[in-house]
């Protein structure tokens, strides 16, 4: 089939064309397995930790990318930055393409784009006095040659972040220096090339509540003096809240909203990202309700729950969200932890018997259980009739027991897609209106 | 009153160094009853872990304790050694920051739980252990199915559940949880909280929670003490303590804590004060908005609010100690970037 003809997009000025451009961007890692699979030469599967991810990062934006661990905003960042490689997609950055160039290619880059790591500590070589380690990238870089010069360009960028005077600094080494203290130095490193693009990865969710503030106003001081651009990667929408003028919230390798910051927070629309928002503990005990959690953790990236990789937590999942074998494994291993211990549950497990049929992804269910098969489907009848409002049971088109086996057949799992809905782009059925809700 | 279940008197936790000591826990007393959720705050370096530590009399080489830990009574600081370590596990348990670290890789999750048992109850039979420990695992959401297995085939929210457990399956007076969520992401934080705050019903334990989080303290604790550089400069229950905090340093940290409803960024000049030598005077005075003359001269003296409540800080007297013009501010220099946390 002959693609369309596609009108040629409109040649956007400089001005507006964003800084930074990532289409349908995919990372993935290989999983090395036992030392067999190693000698058979077998993999043992990949990890999608960055899955086609697309957004753009306008000239002067902070852009949050918000999600748990495992979300894949890390590597999202790293692949930016170059220091893991994208196997797929494209990467743009002023115009230029990113992916697939080489080391030294990588190295002329970073001169512009810039990183702020999480942990000040580890980001700062105990043996390398401040001096030593804040004119590093002048040197790395050839910038400049004489001390002197540098010196005075380490003092100056030091100075810029609030440690003055500068000079007193320099012979100090990062073990002399608070966590606050370290950070400031970790940013002075990374502004002193004057970069246009800074990903700060975590830069306070290290740092005691007291000294959060000052380094985020740091920032917001330097993006002003410097008119940097911001990749701002954290778990915490509080602090993203202050900092960001758009967010883009990942779960599982994709973005799975993304917006205005303001429309995000006034009116979240992914399941997800309204329980990212519900988790945040708010300092104000009058005001503590009972959270309606999501349950679980962020699964396995390396076999990714089928449809949409929220519907195992999610509360509003339905038909179409990807309902399948683990989720009835799920149900079960749940169900008996609340109850271990009382009378009945070992029953009902040598009744189910061995869960690990249930682990490979399928939609369609087998389980092999001979006569016993009608005592089954009566049990997952008990199971539902205690709760039928649980979502899974949404999920199940049909249930029957033949001679040798429960067969259960699940809703066809279809993935989301974003789409715009309002002012921001979500990936979720329930905005999808070519599904309808049953 | 009743009898506080743990109370704290008088305990001094001071480290040695080559030079003088770090009074890491100075002269502290506190209260916890029966199921009651106590939370513990402060920065780094004020001597919150050091103080639960202290409690349970685990504490590093070249550290001394003095003062009294009385449990249901019994002042554990006077018992030897062994008779000590009795008390830990039945009757006091410990949960640490860091669950990845704190499991035996090479042991199964069933071992760790009959390995605890046998030192704890050695009368228990193996039926008895399992029973007992999947029914407390199982509170904590671990399926029986996952007994046999492994740590690392846990996630980091598992293994902070598994570590729960296995602190509570010797069902404990009382659990001292030391940063238990910091690791951990914010969805799961809120769930292992709400496990934390349901401990007193299901289990009858008593909690001290130490997190440098007024978020998590507003969520999960009933009463609250603040700790600045080896003292409780406050301590109340939680609803009265942020409706009204009496010591600058408690309504210092509130203002710093960046929540949805945070209006705008607030930091706390400075940073706590190296314990070898502290601030003369109230321990806080140089960082203090509210510091007066008399705070940078006269360590100040407990005041009692009300029956729950109590301060340490001259704003609340007693006045006629403050020797006149005492209470006129204190003049000093601003504190910078130099003194940071």
């Amino acid at each position: 089939m002959r693609p369309e003809p596609v009108a040629p997009p409109p040649q956007p000025g400089p001005e507006d064309a964003p800084l930074v451009s990532v289409r349908d961007l995919k990372t993935y890692y290989s999983i090395r397995g036992s030392f067999i699979d190693r000698l058979a030469g077998r993999e043992a599967g990949i990890v999608r930790a960055v899955d086609g991810v697309s957004l753009d990062i306008r000239r002067g934006e902070v852009l949050g990318l918000v999600g748990e661990s495992g979300s894949g905003k890390t590597t999202l960042g790293r692949t930016l930055l170059g220091l893991v490689r994208a196997t797929g997609g494209s990467m743009q950055f002023e115009g230029q393409e990113l992916t697939g160039r080489s080391e030294s290619e990588w190295r002329d880059l970073r001169r512009e784009i810039q990183v702020v790591f999480q942990d000040p500590h580890a980001s700062l070589n105990p043996a390398m006095t401040i001096e030593q380690a804040v004119g590093h990238p002048l040197q790395i870089h050839r910038l400049m040659r004489s001390k002197e010069q540098i010196r005075a360009r380490v003092i100056e960028v030091l100075e810029h972040c609030g440690l003055a005077p500068g000079a007193d600094y320099l012979d100090k080494y990062p073990s002399d220096l608070s966590g606050g203290q370290k950070q400031r130095v970790v940013i002075a490193r990374a502004i002193i090339l004057n970069p246009v693009l800074l990903v700060a990865d975590e830069p306070v969710s290290m740092l005691d509540m007291s000294v959060r503030a000052k380094i985020l106003e740091l920032m917001m001081a330097l993006k002003r003096d410097l008119e940097l651009t911001y990749l701002y990667i954290t778990h915490d929408l509080a602090t993203a809240r202050f900092f960001c003028d758009r967010i883009a919230i990942m779960y599982l390798g994709k973005v799975v909203e993304i917006g205005p910051a303001e429309a995000i927070y006034a009116d979240p629309k992914h399941p997800y990202t309204q329980a990212l928002l519900h988790a945040i503990p708010e300092p104000d005990p009058e005001r503590a309700v009972p959270r309606d959690l999501p349950r679980g953790e962020v699964p396995d990236a390396a076999m990714p729950p089928l449809g949409c990789p929220f519907h195992p937590r999610c509360p509003s999942a339905f038909e179409p969200c990807g309902w399948e074998s683990r989720d009835l494994r799920e149900l079960f291993e749940s169900r008996w932890a609340l109850a271990a211990g009382e009378p009945g549950v070992e029953e009902e497990q040598a009744l189910v018997g061995d869960l690990d049929v249930l682990a490979r992804p399928s939609s369609k269910v087998r389980l092999t259980a001979g006569r016993k098969a009608p005592e089954i489907v009566g049990l997952l009848d008990r199971i539902r009739a205690e709760d039928p409002a649980e979502p899974f049971w949404r999920g199940i088109e049909r249930m029957e027991a033949d001679e040798l086996s429960v067969n259960i057949d699940f809703h066809e799992p279809h993935e989301p897609q974003l789409e715009q809905v309002g002012e921001v782009e979500v990936s979720c059925h329930l905005y999808d209106p070519t599904i309808t809700q049953a | 009153m009743t009898e506080p279940l743990l109370s704290i008197r008088h305990l001094r936790v001071y480290y040695g160094t080559s030079g003088d000591p770090v009074r890491a826990v100075d002269d502290v007393s506190l209260d916890i009853g029966e199921r009651e959720v106590v939370g513990l705050v402060g920065e780094s370096g004020c001597g919150k872990s050091t103080l639960g530590r202290g409690i349970l009399g685990l504490l590093p080489y070249g550290a001394r304790a003095v003062g009294e830990v009385n449990l249901d009574g019994q002042n554990l600081y006077e018992l030897p050694p062994s008779a000590f370590r009795r008390f830990r596990g039945p009757q006091l348990g410990l949960i640490f920051q860091e669950p990845m670290t704190r499991l035996n890789p090479l042991m199964r999750i069933s071992e760790h739980f009959s390995e605890t048992l046998k030192q704890h109850e050695p009368k228990l039979s193996d039926g008895d252990i399992k029973r007992r420990s999947l029914e407390t695992l199982g509170r904590m959401g671990i399926p029986p199915t996952r007994y046999e297995q492994y740590p690392h085939e846990f996630s980091g929210g598992m293994r902070q559940r598994i570590m729960i457990a296995l602190a509570l399956v010797l069902r404990p007076k009382v659990l001292v949880a030391d940063e238990p969520t910091t690791s951990l992401d914010v969805i799961v934080e809120g769930q292992i909280l709400a496990l934390l705050a349901d401990l007193k019903k299901n289990f009858g334990t008593a909690l001290l929670l130490i997190t440098h989080n007024l978020g998590i303290v507003a969520e999960a604790c009933d009463r609250m003490a603040v700790m600045y550089a080896g003292k409780i400069v406050e301590e109340g229950p939680v609803r009265d303590v942020f409706r009204e905090p009496a010591h600058p340093y408690t309504r210092e940290l509130l203002r710093s804590t960046i929540s949805l409803e945070t209006k705008e960024l607030h930091s706390i000049p400075g940073s706590p004060p190296n314990l070898i030598d502290p601030p003369p005077g109230c321990r806080f005075h140089p960082r203090c908005p509210n510091a007066m003359r008399v705070c940078a001269e006269l360590v100040p003296i407990e005041q009692r609010l009300d029956e729950r409540r109590r301060v340490l800080c001259w704003l609340h007297g007693p006045e006629q100690l403050v020797p006149s013009g005492g209470e006129l501010p204190l003049e000093r220099e601003a504190i910078g970037i130099a003194d940071e946390a």
